[in-house]
């Protein structure tokens, strides 16, 4: 709209809300951020703070109900896709946005061949015919880096190891050639040595190809990686957004500073003792009304157990929810 | 042979040529066509008092270690001398007075806790079994472990799912050291964890090896963890052992080419960094420990592999004080 490098992906205070029996789960809190194309941002965040759903909420692919999509706002490629009907958005998915699962087993199907599931999709959202699917769906398994990929799509997931199985959601993923790629955790059930492997695969797809990414991950050493924007998600909310350098260099929020301090350094002597964070993870049973961070957090004072801090801009390329300023060493007035 | 004045460290655990095969039936007849070569012959020693590490990828073989140290199996073949005794020839008699020794964490809080049983039985399930004591006794034994890994005594008669991840390994852990063990195998204690939670876990194992002097064997795939917590570190492939050494040298200097990728293949929380770090890319997958690759059973993904490899099994073998390593070409 108003910038000039336009957004592909545009998220503004996305609300979702899980109705249980033991009362309401507010998993994603007034979350917003955007993507450009080509760009690759990195979320991370504790397990339960809301990644997955974030992502889920944005294609309606979670059970509704229980969950709930309170407000927001979800523009893709300029048309929001709250408004949408249920055909063009099933056009969407597996189509311009790409997915990759938290886990390959529940989103690769058991019973049917591997060159089917690539095929599917490719007819059905890019109208090719079953000879040109398939040649593509070869090309496909070739590029994400399966020897002998004609013979083996007609092989069953399971035939597989779980490197391959990975990759070959990559491809699946990558079917119909995706404005927006979201991968929830694509690379935390392998070894190091394929994480490597995948992660090479990526950056040299990114350039190939010019797709933008989400990359949902606890692991900040892969996000030191290959991600050129961070955001950190806290009980459903983004609590600090930055470039990547820029948040490693300089993190503003107490729990980013804590998690990067509880990592154990590859280059520190033995014996020096972790840093940990104690306390329990928050409740998410309310609309947040004072910091969900402040009963763990050392820099905690009276304001934030009053009030929710609102994302406030450092820099124009950082943002922090937070009333502490480590600048000034005081609480942050204004 | 060796200087009389230095004084030796002295092995708890001293492991010697280490099979674990599991066969594989096939057919109506359930006849043995195989067997999962799981462990296949490797030897280590624990220092009293240490903490080896043990690494590897998935499926190489590294829990069905920790699981035959402490004779879970019927081990395949070898030795498994654990301060003074050989527990892999033992009857069940002998094993069970020599159990309270030794004694394992598991990965999975979850799953490794009863859910009807209260954290107090729980961690006096072992003292019913190998003791003699008094209620009174057993309530105060209980208390004193739950003191010793930071949970608070009234969480006793709670049940595990009203505790978080890091409080349910906090209730393994209790377990474990219930009946004063020397040594604990720790299979992947932390990987089940949150990053968050990770950190008082691996302090809190520290803190009690340096109260109760303990030796462990810490099994994870986590290599950056392994490296602030071990002495020593064994880097396993395909059911044998590629490299061990002292902790600093090993990821400094590491010589095995497996290691090499393993150890490049860390990914470092520092995006400065990022672009400048060699990364060793190995190709493929690991073989099937069921039909391993003759030679060097890295061979068909080492970068440095020559003919040689394919047909000779390079021979475990010391390359430098106290570190070893199974390959032709390192001097
Ligand atoms: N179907 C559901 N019903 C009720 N609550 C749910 C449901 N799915 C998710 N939640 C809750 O929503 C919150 C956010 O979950 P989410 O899966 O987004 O976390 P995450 O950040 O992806 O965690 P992880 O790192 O473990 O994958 C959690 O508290 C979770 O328990
Ligand atoms: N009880 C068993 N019967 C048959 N095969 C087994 C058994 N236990 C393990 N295996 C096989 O032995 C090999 C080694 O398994 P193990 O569990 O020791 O690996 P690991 O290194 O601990 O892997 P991970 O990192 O995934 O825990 C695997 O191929 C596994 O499938
Ligand atoms: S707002 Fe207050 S409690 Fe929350 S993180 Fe900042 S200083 Fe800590
Ligand atoms: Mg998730
Ligand atoms: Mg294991």
């Amino acid at each position: 709209m108003k910038d000039t490098n336009a957004a592909i992906l545009d998220v503004v205070n996305l609300k979702t809300v899980f109705s249980t029996r033991d009362g309401e789960v507010h998993a994603v809190n007034n979350v917003s951020f955007s993507l450009k194309p080509g760009e690759l941002l990195g979320i991370v965040g504790e397990s339960g703070s809301g990644k997955s759903v974030t992502m889920m909420s944005l294609l309606k692919l979670l059970p509704m109900p229980p969950a709930e999509i309170r407000s927001g706002v979800i523009e893709f490629d300029g048309q929001d896709i709250r408004q949408i009907s249920d055909e063009e958005l099933r056009r969407i998915r597996g189509g311009e946005i790409g997915f990759i699962f938290q886990d390959p087993m529940t989103s690769l199907n058991p019973v049917f061949t591997v060159g089917f599931q690539l095929v599917e999709p490719l007819r059905v959202h890019m109208g090719l015919s079953r000879k040109a699917a398939k040649k593509r769906a070869a090309e496909l398994l070739e590029l994400v880096g399966i020897p002998d990929a004609p013979a083996r799509l007609k092989d069953f997931p399971h035939q597989f190891s779980g490197g391959m199985r990975q990759r070959v959601m990559i491809a699946i993923a990558l079917a119909c050639d995706p404005k927006v790629l979201i991968a929830d955790e694509p690379t935390t059930a392998l070894d190091v040595t394929i994480q490597a492997q995948i992660l090479e695969l990526i950056k040299e797809l990114r350039q190939k190809l010019g797709m933008a990414i989400v990359w949902i991950t606890h692991d900040l050493g892969v996000i030191a990686e290959i991600a050129d924007r961070v955001a950190v998600m806290y009980a459903g909310q983004i609590v600090e957004h930055a470039e990547v350098k820029e948040l490693f260099a300089n993190p503003q929020h107490p729990y980013t500073r804590a998690l990067l301090e509880t990592l154990p350094k590859m280059n520190e002597a033995r014996g020096t003792r972790l840093a940990s964070i104690d306390g329990q993870p928050p409740n998410l049973d309310h609309t947040p009304v004072s910091c969900e961070f402040s009963p763990r957090c050392p820099y905690a004072f009276e304001r934030c157990r009053k009030e929710n801090p609102q994302r406030r801009e450092i820099s124009s390329a950082h943002d922090v929810a937070c009333f502490w300023d480590f600048t000034s060493g005081g609480p942050f007035d204004a | 042979m060796l200087d009389e004045n230095k004084p030796r460290k002295k092995p708890l655990v001293q492991v010697k040529n280490l099979k674990m095969h599991f066969p594989i039936y096939r057919g109506i007849l359930k006849r043995q066509v195989g067997a999962i070569k799981a462990v296949d012959g490797i030897s280590f020693d624990i220092f009293e008092g240490e903490t080896l590490g043990l690494v590897g990828e998935s499926g190489c073989g590294k829990s069905t270690v920790g699981r035959c140290v402490l004779r879970l199996y019927e081990v395949t073949d070898g030795s498994i001398d654990i301060n003074g005794t050989d527990i892999a020839t033992l009857s069940g008699v002998e094993l069970r007075a020599k159990r309270p020794e030794m004694q394992m964490i598991f990965q999975d809080p979850q799953a490794s806790l009863n859910p009807r049983m209260t954290v107090g039985s729980i961690i006096s399930e072992p003292l019913d079994e190998h003791m003699i004591m008094t209620r009174d006794e057993k309530r105060e034994r209980v208390g004193e472990l739950m003191d010793a890994v930071g949970l608070a005594r009234r969480f006793a008669d709670r049940y595990p799912h009203e505790f978080s991840g890091g409080q349910r390994q906090r209730i393994g852990i209790a377990r474990a050291l219930a009946l004063n063990p020397k040594f604990i195998v720790c299979d992947e204690p932390i990987a089940a964890l949150d990053v968050s939670i990770q950190a008082q876990v691996v302090n809190l194992l520290e803190d009690l090896q340096q109260k109760f002097g303990l030796t462990y064997l810490f099994i994870s795939h986590d290599l950056s963890m392994v490296r602030h917590l071990a002495t020593r570190v064994a880097v396993m492939y395909l059911g044998r052992l590629v490299e061990l050494g002292d902790a600093e040298t090993l990821y400094m200097t590491p010589r095995h080419p497996y290691t090499q990728a393993l150890l490049s293949a860390v990914p470092h929380p520092d995006p400065a960094q990022a672009g400048n770090i060699e990364r060793i890319i190995l190709k493929g997958d690991v073989p099937s420990p069921a039909n391993p690759p003759p030679g060097c059973t890295f061979s068909t993904r080492c970068p440095r592999a020559q003919a040689k490899c394919k047909q000779d099994s390079p021979k475990w073998r010391e390359i430098g004080e106290g570190h070893f390593a199974a390959c032709h070409f390192i001097e």
